[in-house]
């Protein structure tokens, strides 16, 4: 069905003045009826005859997704309903201390040099974004007085731009005001190459300008329907001016407050030691009502995941622990004589296994796995395909991931109204090895299967990683069973994950014939995790392994789908466009979905934390309390 | 003597340059990058990573980087830490104290231990005080402190809940917070000091035995002065040289921090930083600490040298 309902709503909203492309008028007939009802229901909405959550329900029964319905809602021109987490107390302050363990210690608290999440969680203590992303994947308002949506005005209908209004009255912890000179200057900041901040992304392709003290507008370069990044989430965090407005480009790294951090966050800078310790204590003067409940707060670094777990769990010397990526069987081991308790966030975090369409066993120019080879074994699609029969999902959640895992056969998890319902998996040595039949491997007398002369063998690699050394072992097994013979290999992480150019056992030099990781999916929208995939991203020696494609997949039909989602600002035919790119990946089966798996956190029995799979944990710490 | 002490700080030039040189050489052709981090981001282009190698100098040659590096040094720069972005000079004496408390006292327990047992056990070969004391001794340095301190944390922490098992600076003053930061080291402590105390009972018990049979020490007895005497003033005096060596040599792992032992407890000491910094790839860091081992590794087997003649003053600087 198409939902032309969408575009009338704005042509509605803005007197007509929307114009569309004409096809996007036209419904198809199984839709129609639908539609009607739809506009109806939205109207019924927008003048409070029917509840928004009720509506949600319905768009749900007839197979949409809560985030998908509010996203109709918003752009049907309802605000998008303030979903503030549960919250009980009623005063601020008086929750006592709140003790957190983060195994990996933040290094840094600017929030622009964060570069891995332990960076981005501490710095989300002292600053906070406009908005933060919650349970479902929803907007949260944090500094921001409203999300902007196309009935407030906040949205323009071709998506090309966003304004933004600060709550009024913000102070930084210093007393002096937060305006929006302060979110030009973040822009400005970031996007500036020599202030070398690893944010740049976020904020380059637009430009930010003050309309009045509290209202800034985000102009884009392009239509962008995911426009919630810059001054969202993690990147989103805004440091102030007058601190740093010296300390812009070359001299970024001498700015005293990079270690002194000065924000608007429910916690105020006490004492910073990098990679060991954040200490903080409660801002009397937070923004939001009640907020926060703890008087002082403790972030403690070092250690191990396992170690971490038991502290909060077992014996209770801290309140929560962060990224507890231990195998269920211990969690629950450590939960029976608990005063803590395991707890699982479900975001789009994938582990797959990637397969490698080029040769890399064949130097062309200086470089293995060139474009200009094609995998002598694997660019048989039933190859592949019975190696994808040959994954044994079932076995690796049981064996590795427990709760912390769900099978599936999408590339793409999350959000809901994202995720295909056309792909399926399963797991059977029978109908591979007859797919390997098919495809002239036959087997040899030593169980291997050969054709040509030439073994099936193949070179599996992923990083050093306990959870991921046994799901090695799992699927070697099976495919042993069916006659392929896979060498095993495990690099180290740092080297694995490397950008360095010179070493060739990086993922994306890609010198294997299939390798297996997880990539994480750091905000709800699928445009740059699906953009990786597009061929012009291929990792050649040419982009010193830099372009994100590192399977070497050249599709023109996803090339073309991912390309439109772009600019798509219809959200329901955007995210066909997604769903058709993840479907095209799992019918030429780029990718072997191993897992889709949950952020896995410990937190003590009494403690409530607000988190997300969508965001960082402590992205929306000042709903965070304790049951007394 | 001065002369002597001049002379050997003249020597010390060229090896530290040495050591820093291979130091520097090792790290550069360790594979891996402090950005790793950022390669499975999808919201951080890997754009960014390469500019951030290329603006923090790490695309250059091998040999560039190393005349920069001491070029700096040289100057009193120690440089900056590329994952905290923090001078590398104030990330290690953030980290100092706490080593030097921790694995200090665990050194002083150790002596503590070691040179009374030892002395005992020698004056008293093969008695039942000497059995047990080998016994333990032996039990003591073959458990390595990463088995200890997890068998320290399952009894004391999990099962008696009498001592916390993560070591975190804690905040305040006073005797409440004395006895908190006393109350949190004693485990790391105690498996750090009692796995030195092990192997050096048995070495001061080797080395009294050592000077014990020789002729002065009879002759001392022949005139008639009192155990006591003989072992403290006589015996120990000379069986004492061989321990200082091994004290001043395992001065430099009290600035040097024990990277096992504080990578359980979570101690912010030197060893984690160490630890940490190399899984980061942040050579800055690494080179620093290493570099500064290396120097207090020299500096301390000087001492020794001159500790020597002060014990044995036949003992001559030349």
């Amino acid at each position: 069905m198409t939902f032309a309902f969408i575009r009338c709503a704005i042509c509605r909203q803005n007197g007509g003045r929307f114009q569309g492309p004409p096809q996007t008028h036209v419904s198809r007939t199984e839709g129609t009826m639908f539609d009607n009802n739809l506009r109806g229901m939205i109207d019924d909405v927008k003048d409070g005859r029917m509840d928004r959550r009720a509506f949600v329900k319905r768009m749900i029964a007839v197979g949409l997704t809560a985030p998908m319905a509010n996203q109709i809602l918003a752009i049907g021109g309802v605000a998008m309903a303030q979903s503030p987490n549960p919250y009980k107390p009623t005063k601020r302050g008086g929750g006592g201390p709140l003790k957190l363990l983060w195994w990996q210690g933040p290094t840094l608290l600017n929030p622009h040099f964060a570069t891995g999440t332990k960076d981005q969680d501490g710095s989300r203590i002292f600053y906070e974004p406009l908005a933060s992303w919650d349970v479902d994947g929803h907007l949260n308002p944090i500094l921001a007085a409203e999300i902007p949506s196309i009935q407030n005005g906040g949205l323009s209908a071709d998506a090309k731009q966003v304004i933004w209004k600060l709550k009024p009255g913000v102070k930084w912890h210093d007393g002096k005001p937060v305006t929006a000179d302060d979110l030009v200057f973040n822009w400005e900041y970031a996007s500036d190459p020599a202030t070398a901040a690893v944010s740049i992304e976020t904020y380059s392709g637009l430009t930010v300008e003050k309309i009045d003290d509290l209202t800034i507008r985000i102009t884009f370069k392009k239509p962008t329907p995911f426009w919630a990044n810059a001054f969202v989430g993690a990147y989103g965090c805004v440091i102030p001016k007058h601190l740093f407005a010296d300390y812009k480009g070359g001299k970024s790294r001498e700015a005293p407050n990079n270690l002194k951090p000065v924000g608007t966050g429910p916690y105020k800078f006490v004492e910073f030691k990098p990679g060991d310790l954040i200490r903080g204590e409660i801002n009397p003067d937070y923004h939001m009502a009640n907020r926060p409940s703890f008087d002082t707060i403790e972030m403690k670094g070092g250690g191990d995941a396992v170690s971490a777990a038991r502290a909060v769990i077992q014996t209770g010397e801290y309140d929560f622990a962060w990224n507890i990526q231990v195998e269920d069987e211990v969690l629950q081991r450590l939960e029976k004589g608990g005063k803590g308790k395991a707890l699982f966030a479900v975001g789009g975090d994938i582990e797959f296994i990637a397969i490698n369409f080029t040769d890399p066993n064949t130097e062309v120019d200086g470089e293995r796995s060139s474009i200009k080879t094609k995998h002598p074994i694997l660019s048989d699609p039933k190859v592949r395909q019975a190696l994808a029969l040959l994954v044994d999902r079932d076995s690796v959640k049981k064996a590795i991931y427990g709760r912390a895992g769900r099978t599936t056969a999408n590339y793409l998890n999350g959000p809901e109204e994202f995720v295909s319902k056309n792909t399926k998996w399963e797991f059977s040595v029978e109908k591979a090895s007859a797919l390997l039949e098919q495809a002239g491997w036959k087997l040899g007398s030593d169980g291997i299967r050969e054709k040509d002369g030439k073994k099936l063998k193949l070179l599996y690699q992923t990083s050093i990683n306990g959870p991921r050394q046994k799901t090695q072992a799992i699927v070697k097994q099976a495919c042993q069973k069916a006659g392929i013979d896979v060498e095993l290999k495990s690099v180290v992480a740092s080297v694995f994950f490397s950008s360095d150019v010179a070493n060739p056992d990086t993922y994306a030099h890609f010198y294997a014939d299939i390798e297996m990781f997880q990539i994480p999916m750091t905000q709800p929208d699928p445009a740059l995790h699906m953009r990786r995939y597009h061929s012009r991203n291929i990792a050649t020696k040419e982009n010193k392994w830099q372009g994100p494609n590192f399977p070497r997949w050249a599709n023109k039909e996803f090339d073309a789908a991912v390309d439109a989602a772009d600019t798509e600002t219809d959200p329901i035919k955007r995210a066909d466009l997604y769903i058709k790119g993840n479907d095209l990946m799992w019918q030429d089966n780029v990718m072997i979905p191993v897992m889709h798996r949950l952020a896995v956190e410990a937190s003590s029995n009494t403690l409530r934390p607000a988190l997300s799979g969508w965001a960082n944990q402590t992205d929306n710490l000042q709903d965070w309390y304790r049951e007394t | 003597m001065s002369q002597y002490i001049l002379r050997r700080l003249m020597i010390a030039i060229p090896s530290l340059l040495g050591i820093s040189l291979v130091l520097f050489v090792v790290l550069a052709l360790a594979p891996g990058d402090p950005f790793s981090e950022l390669a499975t981001n999808p919201n951080v282009p890997p754009e960014v990573q390469a500019a951030l190698r290329a603006k923090f100098g790490l695309d250059d040659p091998i040999y560039l980087r190393y005349l920069h590096w001491i070029a700096a040094m040289a100057h009193g720069d120690w440089g900056f830490s590329f994952v905290s972005r923090v001078d590398v000079d104030t990330l290690i004496l953030q980290r100092l104290p706490t080593t030097l408390y921790v694995v200090g006292s665990s050194q002083l327990l150790a002596l503590l231990i070691a040179i009374p047992v030892g002395v005992y056990a020698a004056t008293r070969p093969y008695s039942l005080f000497d059995q047990l004391a080998n016994t333990f001794a032996f039990i003591g340095f073959s458990l390595p402190t990463f088995f200890t301190g997890i068998l320290f944390i399952l009894v004391f922490s999990v099962k008696l809940d009498w001592l916390p098992f993560v070591y975190t600076s804690v905040p305040g003053s006073g005797i409440p917070w004395l006895l908190e930061m006393v109350r949190q080291a004693i485990m790391p402590v105690m498996v750090l000091g009692l796995f030195q105390a092990a192997s050096m009972t048995r070495f001061v018990r080797s080395a009294m035995l050592d000077v014990i049979r020789l002729d002065y020490v009879t002759t001392a007895r022949a005139k008639g002065l009192g155990q006591a005497k003989v072992i403290v003033k006589h015996v120990m005096r000379n069986a004492m040289i061989p321990v200082v060596t091994l004290i001043a040599l395992q001065m430099p792992a009290v600035f040097g921090g024990a990277i096992v032992t504080e990578q359980i407890f979570r101690i912010p000491g030197i060893g984690s930083l160490l630890i940490s910094s190399i899984l980061a790839n942040d050579t800055p860091v690494v080179m620093a600490v290493t570099f500064v081992f290396a120097c207090l590794v020299v500096l301390f087997n000087l001492i020794a040298d001159v500790l020597y003649g002060w014990l044995d003053p036949r003992i001559s600087f030349r």
